[in-house]
């Protein structure tokens, strides 16, 4: 799997768009609830707070984040379901 | 003559022998201590107990958003509501208010209007903000307007999520009883109605605990 570029392949996807702390963390939670192990979740959100939140969400749930990056102002997130 | 290590062992006797055992057990000891400490804390989810002590619309979130953000991060949570926290396990949310008045922390901005009109600070002074009428309800409705605004989550929303992620709800009898509520005023998902004696076990055995 492609986990440095933007074209990474993923199964799902959550627009957090225009939310604040948490709840793009908690949308993301519940997201990767309906991901079966080893899928893909792409997130796309607005809020600055949410790189830092992510990683250590991340890292706190033992979900891999794969990718963080930026597009057209928006935040791109994919994280594997462990 | 020097002795070899077999006979330097075997010359070994009393307190350097027993040096040379504690030492090792030591030496051991620390080594599993680390290992099964290691085990202890992998095998248990890290908690969080939060004491709810606030009723007003501002210090409604903190609580909230801390118990969601931990049960999100598969922490369990437990908040104890009491005094004036036991608002926020009413069913009606919509009366929580917010008053600017004797608060000089809080920005008291127009969520409305060109951007210029927005960026003014209205410093009304407390005199004059306790003879307007009905001056905390167009507070609220102000504060209302600007969470929406900017993405964050009512209140009722944040609680809802906290209850799906199973966050333990805990309210104070004592207080139920001092200011005279109805348990039926509450939302039914309250898992308990108990006193300091219960909540404080919990907050002991708990990873973070935080008085709000």
């Amino acid at each position: 799997m492609n986990a440095g570029g933007i074209n990474v392949q993923f199964d799902k996807e959550l627009d957090a768009r225009g939310l604040s702390c948490p709840l793009p963390i908690l949308k993301t939670k519940k997201a990767l609830n309906d991901l079966a192990s080893g899928q893909v979740l792409k997130v796309v959100s607005t809020d600055p707070g949410s790189v830092k939140d992510m990683e250590a969400f991340a890292s706190q749930t033992g979900n891999p984040l794969l990718s963080t990056g930026e597009e057209n102002k928006d935040f791109v997130f994919y994280l594997r379901k462990k | 003559m020097a002795l070899s290590t077999e006979e330097k062992q075997s010359v070994m006797s009393g307190d350097a022998l027993d040096r040379a055992i504690t030492e090792r057990i030591d030496a051991l000891f620390e080594k599993r201590l680390e290992a099964k400490l290691a085990e202890i804390k992998a095998a248990k989810p890290a908690s969080m107990t939060i004491i709810a002590t606030k009723g007003t619309l501002d210090w409604a979130y903190p609580p909230f958003i801390l118990a969601s953000t931990g049960a999100a991060l598969g922490w369990d949570v437990s908040i104890f509501f009491t005094f004036y926290g036991l608002e926020l396990l009413k069913k009606d949310l919509r009366k929580l208010k917010v008053s600017p008045l004797g608060n000089p922390a809080m920005p008291m901005k127009m969520p409305m209007g060109p951007a210029w009109f927005k960026s003014i600070q209205w410093n009304i002074p407390n005199a004059v903000q306790s003879i307007i009428p009905a001056y905390e309800h167009f507070a609220t409705k102000m504060m209302k307007k600007t969470i929406k605004n900017q993405g964050v989550a009512p209140i009722a929303d944040l609680r809802t999520m906290c209850i799906e992620a199973g966050v333990n709800l805990i309210a104070c009898q004592m207080t139920v009883d001092l200011f005279g509520y109805k348990t039926s005023q509450f939302i039914p998902e309250v898992k308990e109605y108990v006193g300091a004696a219960s909540f404080l076990p919990l907050a002991r055995e708990a990873d973070v605990s935080l008085f709000i």
